[in-house]
This record gives structure tokens, C-alpha cells and sequence, in this order.
């Protein structure tokens, strides 16, 4: 099976679905590029080069569009209201500050507000995620805040694999969904086949099994997770790792079989910890499965602060091997 | 200009619903029937019907949270609209979005919008799907005198513009942005050069006058259609209640009310107009009255009927089950 980065699979992705189907199409800043400029238009596709080449394929189903993130959200849901299948990207996810109302009080509410009758497959892609020295306003992970709205579907993939099976099922959904790329794992490989295929919204990836704990982690924790528990092995420590794959919908009952199995939970995510996911998972396993649980619960996530730019903070702010070692260790001391 | 006979029996006849409507729907907040806030479009019935009258099916509206008469002049079905305001699970959107939030898909209408300005992007994107689909539709967005100060209005204009997108912005200027004068509230004297300035041309017309919206909507959206890219609409026109039902109004002056009712009425104007020209006589203008008063009479009576939500439908139609809670 050929190696592709996240990015590359994405992109392929996008390319079958517009090729399947022409009600397809992807809009946002510069995903052609160079719109209007004496240069090469579409040389660019998307910043982080996502949508490369989309444009030269099909020019008048890639739209490039001033810096205008409410009319971007906004003409996606009202072209998913009357049947296209858009996809916009909003660049960086923190950029949701400046385009939530489309985001949270139109597209999410339309189908439960109009009493069902409403459908608004639009999907918005974001990259997301620390990791880049990029500071407080573009690094933020988001996928925890717009997982407390109902009315929205939240994918983040973690890898390659998943990224495009997850972005053709995003596609497929009749309803809106929010699409969380870690940026820091654009040019991460795996093995991803060339043909179409999806992968089902809700249904977590078992990432590792084991006996001993239950790791959930999200995103770009993923890895650093999956890292962390090839060398507890070594140690004798064996580990499920999970990975959600959507937030909204969550497989809950994976988490719960799990932690039911292991009684003993750890829950990794980038974003800080008020109101998160990590919050989240252990409030789900304190209600529902807390006769299981053999230790407290650990959570790690950043800490109650906005992302720093520095790399010696950034690294400090970001979980890290040592941090979820400890808190895996923690629950069995 | 030359309207058939056809049209403008049912121009009347959409504005006198909408009148109805909005008056009874006053007095059953009034006597506490109907729950929430509600925003009444009575005085501004000529700028819905004057800019639908141009539009089939599959060209679609976006409203406000004023949108009663946008969405009855689309289609709306009157008796299911009045069950939606009731909170009733056989309303239009199952007793889920009530007043502000009134909508029918298979009609065109992408729905009443609780929030200022929240509705032109979407139109923007219900245009651009036109074009990319080169169907000659065209989306047209009603918004007020107090959205054209936010930036998702301003966003939208211009990348309909950008985009050359068949969106027409129907700007209805009734001055006040809910208890605050449009004097104060827009920070140049010209507002449609200041929109224009988008690069789109704007028709103003008399929002009291049937004719004239009628005539400035129809360049407007034949300038969309031909794909000449957005266009806009201004009518100017005094609503004849509050901002919402309860309202105690202490920004008008002595008299305005009264003026407005008196002087700016689409309705009178409309008969007077038809009595000038004979196209309808008063026996057939009076038909329509009594049938209408009769639709919504019904329509209330139905809509006291029609059953009650239960608690399991709170969660239908959220497409995600969180089952922690449950």
C-alpha cells in the first residue's frame, strides 16, 4: 500500500469526491490562490496546500474568496441548504472566533430549528493544533469547544489513514461537519490506499490493546500516546489506546467497554483543561462506569493558559511523553 | 408598468393575509397564548410581496427575526405557521424554532433568522450554488436598517460581488434598529451610496407602495438573473408595532403611530391605487378580506387544537444521540 503524508491524503480525498461528485466543491482563502494577480492561479491550494491542484481540475468548483470567514461559513450552509456539497477551510481553527455565529447559531441549528426538514451537508475544514511556535491565536486545538454544540459533527483525525477515509465519509454526511486537521501531522505518513473509502463517524480506532490502562487521547496526542505506551511495554505496563476519531459523535461505548475491562482511565488532549474533553471522557467513566474504576481518573492537557510562543514554553504547555507517562504510572502506583 | 390581473389579486390578497396574520398573532401573545418573542411585520407588507412576487419556488428568501411576512409571502403555509408560533409539534418546523426561526426548504424558504445580519452570507451561498449550477435562480436576503452596521452584511456584499453570485440584498429601512434611530445608528448620511459603493446598484422605493417595490425589486433581481452579479433593494417603511410584542416604544415622537397607520399603509394605498385604475373593484378587494379573515380565524382555531410536543421529541432531529445523560 503506498506511504502518504496526511496532507496528501486529504487532498486525494477531495479530489475522488469532487470527481464522483459534481455537487462538490471546495471554497475559502486562497484555495486556488494568486486569484486576480498577474501570477499562476491555483499555484497555491490552501496555505497549508490541502486543496493543490483542485483548482487546475475543475476552476469553477474551487473558489477562492477575500478574508471573510462569516461569508465563507455562511455561503457554505446556504449552498449545502439548497443541495451542494461544499467544503470550505478556514485556515487556522482559531479563526472559529471570527466566524462562530455561522458556525454555532445558523448551520448547527438549521435542521433541529426547522423541524427536520432541513438537511446542510457542508463541511468546514480547519488546521489545528499547537506545536509550531505559532502562538496564542493560531494554535489552538477548537475541536473541544464546538464538541459541546449540539448540531455539529466534530472529526480529528490522527493520521493519514483515517484523515481521508474520515474527509470522504465528512463529505458523504447530510449534515454539518467541522473537520480538525493537526497541522503538526500534515506531512506524517501511512499507509493509505489509493480507492475510496470511509470510515464510519463514531466508532473509535483501537489504537493499542492491553490490560492494564485505558488511554483516550485525540489528535496529535495519538501518536505521542501510542509512543508512550510502546516503551510501557517494554516495562511490563500494557495499555488500550483510543482513539475517538469524532468527538460528535463519540463512541462512548468503546471508551466505557474499556475502561470497564482495565479500571483504570487516562485522557490526553492538547487543548487546556476547563470545559474539555479530557473533563469530558472522565465525567463519562466516573457516571458510567465507576464501580470499574480501580485508581482516580488522570487527565492531561495543556494547562489554563493561552498557547505561548516561545518553543521552550510551547514545549512546556503541550502534553509530552513525560506527562502521559506519569499520569499512566500514576493510576497504577 | 403593466401587472396582469392575476398578480395582483394575489398581491392583495398575500398582503392582507400578512396583516391578519400579524394582528391576530398579536393579540394571543396579548391574551397569552403564544409563547417567546415575537416580532411583528404589520405596516411592511408591500416590501414582501412586492419583492416575492418576482420569485418561483426554487429562487430562495432569507429572513429575519421580523419574518413572518417574508416567509407568508413566499409560500409559507399560513396554518402551519400558526401552529409553529403556538409551539405546536404539527407546526411548520414541529414546534422546534418558533417565530424567529420559520422555515420551509421545499418552498424556498431558507428560513426566519434570530440574529441581525445572520442571513446574507447564507443567501450569498444559496447565489452561489445558482451560478455553480447555472440554473437562474437567485437567493434574496431580507434584512433591516440595523443590519447594514454588521460586518457579516458587509462580508457578504462584497464577496457576492466577488463572486458575481445572483444574490439580491433587500435592505428594509423601517429606522429603528430595535429602540435606536437609524439617524444615529448609520454613521453617513447616504446609505445607498454607501452600499452601492460595494459595487452593485441599488432601487429605492416607497415601502408603503405596492407598485414601487414591485417595479425597483423587479430590476433588481432581473439584474441578478441575468447574471450580472448581486444587486440591492431599499424600501423605506414605519412598522406599525414595536421591535417585539410588548414593546412600549418610548423612541417614537407624538403621533407617529398614528401617522404611519393613517398615511403609510400599503393596503390603502394598494385599494386607492386599483380604485384610480378599475384593474380591481372594491367587491372583489372585499371578497378577499372576508376570505382571509375567515383563513386566519381557522388557522387559530387549528392551531389551539393541534397537538403538544412531548418530551421525547426534544432530542429528534439532532442527528447525534449523546446517551450519558440519558
Amino acid at each position: 500500500m503506498p506511504e502518504k503524508t496526511m496532507r496528501d491524503a486529504i487532498n486525494e480525498a477531495l479530489h475522488q469526491a469532487m470527481e464522483q461528485d459534481e455537487s462538490v466543491f471546495v471554497i475559502g482563502e486562497d484555495v486556488a490562490g494568486c486569484s486576480g494577480s498577474a501570477g499562476d492561479v491555483g499555484a497555491v491550494g490552501g496555505v497549508f496546500g490541502v486543496t493543490a491542484g483542485i483548482y487546475h481540475r475543475w476552476p469553477d468548483r474551487c473558489i477562492d474568496t477575500p478574508i471573510s470567514e462569516s461569508a465563507i461559513v455562511g455561503a457554505a450552509a446556504g449552498a449545502a441548504l439548497v443541495g451542494m456539497r461544499p467544503v470550505a477551510e478556514i485556515m487556522f481553527a482559531d479563526f472559529i472566533g471570527v466566524c462562530m455565529d455561522q458556525i454555532v447559531n445558523q448551520m448547527a441549528k438549521f435542521r433541529y430549528m426547522f423541524g427536520g426538514k432541513s438537511r446542510c451537508p457542508a463541511v468546514i475544514r480547519f488546521a489545528s493544533g499547537g506545536g509550531f511556535s505559532a502562538a496564542g491565536q493560531h494554535s489552538q486545538a477548537m475541536y473541544q469547544v464546538m464538541t459541546s454544540f449540539p448540531g455539529l459533527k466534530v472529526v480529528v483525525p490522527s493520521n493519514a489513514y483515517d484523515a481521508k477515509g474520515l474527509m470522504l465519509s465528512a463529505i458523504q454526511d447530510d449534515d454539518p461537519v467541522l473537520f480538525f486537521e493537526p497541522k503538526i501531522l500534515y506531512q506524517e505518513t501511512a499507509d493509505v490506499p489509493d480507492e475510496m473509502y470511509t470510515i464510519p463517524f463514531g466508532e473509535a480506532n483501537f489504537v493499542r490493546e492491553g490490560d492494564d490502562v485505558t488511554v483516550v487521547a485525540f489528535g496529535q496526542m495519538v501518536p505521542k500516546a501510542a509512543a508512550v505506551i510502546d516503551a510501557l511495554a517494554e516495562e511490563g505496563i500494557s495499555c488500550d489506546l483510543i482513539d475517538p476519531r469524532t468527538t460528535s459523535p463519540l463512541d462512548e461505548n468503546a471508551i466505557l467497554e474499556s475502561v470497564e475491562a482495565t479500571g483504570r482511565l487516562v485522557v490526553v488532549d492538547e487543548a487546556p483543561p476547563r470545559c474539555g474533553l479530557t473533563a469530558d471522557i472522565a465525567g463519562l467513566a466516573a457516571d458510567k462506569a465507576f464501580s470499574s474504576l480501580k485508581a482516580p481518573i488522570k487527565q492531561v492537557s495543556a494547562p489554563h493558559s493561552p498557547t505561548p510562543f516561545s518553543p521552550e514554553l510551547e514545549a512546556a504547555y503541550l502534553p509530552d511523553a513525560d506527562k502521559i507517562t506519569a499520569a499512566i504510572k500514576a493510576t497504577l502506583a | 408598468m403593466s401587472i396582469a390581473k392575476e398578480t395582483l389579486l394575489h398581491a392583495y390578497r398575500t398582503m392582507k393575509t400578512i396583516r391578519e396574520f400579524e394582528e391576530r398573532v398579536n393579540a394571543e401573545i396579548m391574551n397569552g397564548q403564544i409563547p417567546g418573542f415575537t416580532h411583528l411585520y404589520t405596516g411592511q407588507e408591500a416590501n414582501a410581496v412586492g419583492v416575492c412576487a418576482h420569485l418561483d419556488e426554487s429562487d430562495t428568501i432569507i429572513s429575519t427575526h421580523r419574518g413572518h411576512g417574508h416567509c407568508i409571502a413566499k409560500g409559507a403555509d399560513v396554518s402551519g405557521m400558526m401552529k409553529e408560533l403556538f409551539g405546536s409539534s404539527e407546526g411548520l418546523c414541529k414546534g422546534k424554532g418558533g417565530s424567529m426561526h420559520v422555515a420551509d426548504i421545499d418552498k424556498g424558504i431558507l428560513g426566519a433568522n434570530g440574529i441581525v445580519a445572520g442571513g446574507p452570507p447564507i443567501s450569498v451561498g444559496s447565489a452561489l450554488a445558482a451560478k455553480i449550477r447555472k440554473n437562474g435562480k437567485v437567493a434574496v436576503s431580507f434584512s433591516g436598517d440595523g443590519s447594514v452596521n454588521q460586518g457579516t452584511c458587509f462580508e457578504a456584499m462584497n464577496m457576492a460581488v466577488v463572486l458575481q453570485a445572483p444574490a439580491v440584498f433587500v435592505i428594509e429601512n423601517n429606522y429603528y434598529s430595535e429602540h435606536t434611530h437609524i439617524s444615529y445608528a448609520v454613521g453617513c448620511n447616504d446609505l445607498k451610496a454607501r452600499t452601492e459603493a460595494f459595487g452593485f446598484p441599488v432601487f429605492v422605493a416607497d415601502g408603503a407602495d405596492f407598485f414601487a417595490v414591485y417595479e425597483a425589486a423587479g430590476k433588481a433581481i432581473a439584474h441578478a438573473r441575468a447574471g450580472n452579479g448581486p444587486a440591492g433593494v431599499f424600501a423605506e417603511q414605519g412598522r406599525y408595532h414595536g421591535h417585539f410584542v410588548g414593546d412600549p416604544q418610548a423612541y417614537r415622537a407624538e403621533g407617529e403611530l398614528e401617522g404611519l397607520r393613517e398615511n403609510h399603509c400599503p393596503l390603502k394605498n394598494f385599494r386607492a391605487r386599483m380604485a384610480e385604475t378599475g384593474e380591481l373593484s372594491d367587491a372583489e378587494l372585499d371578497a378577499i378580506d372576508a376570505e382571509v379573515m375567515a383563513e386566519i380565524e381557522q388557522s387559530v382555531t387549528d392551531a389551539k387544537a393541534a397537538a403538544r410536543p412531548t418530551a421525547e421529541q426534544v432530542t429528534e432531529d439532532v442527528y447525534i444521540q449523546y446517551t450519558a445523560t440519558a
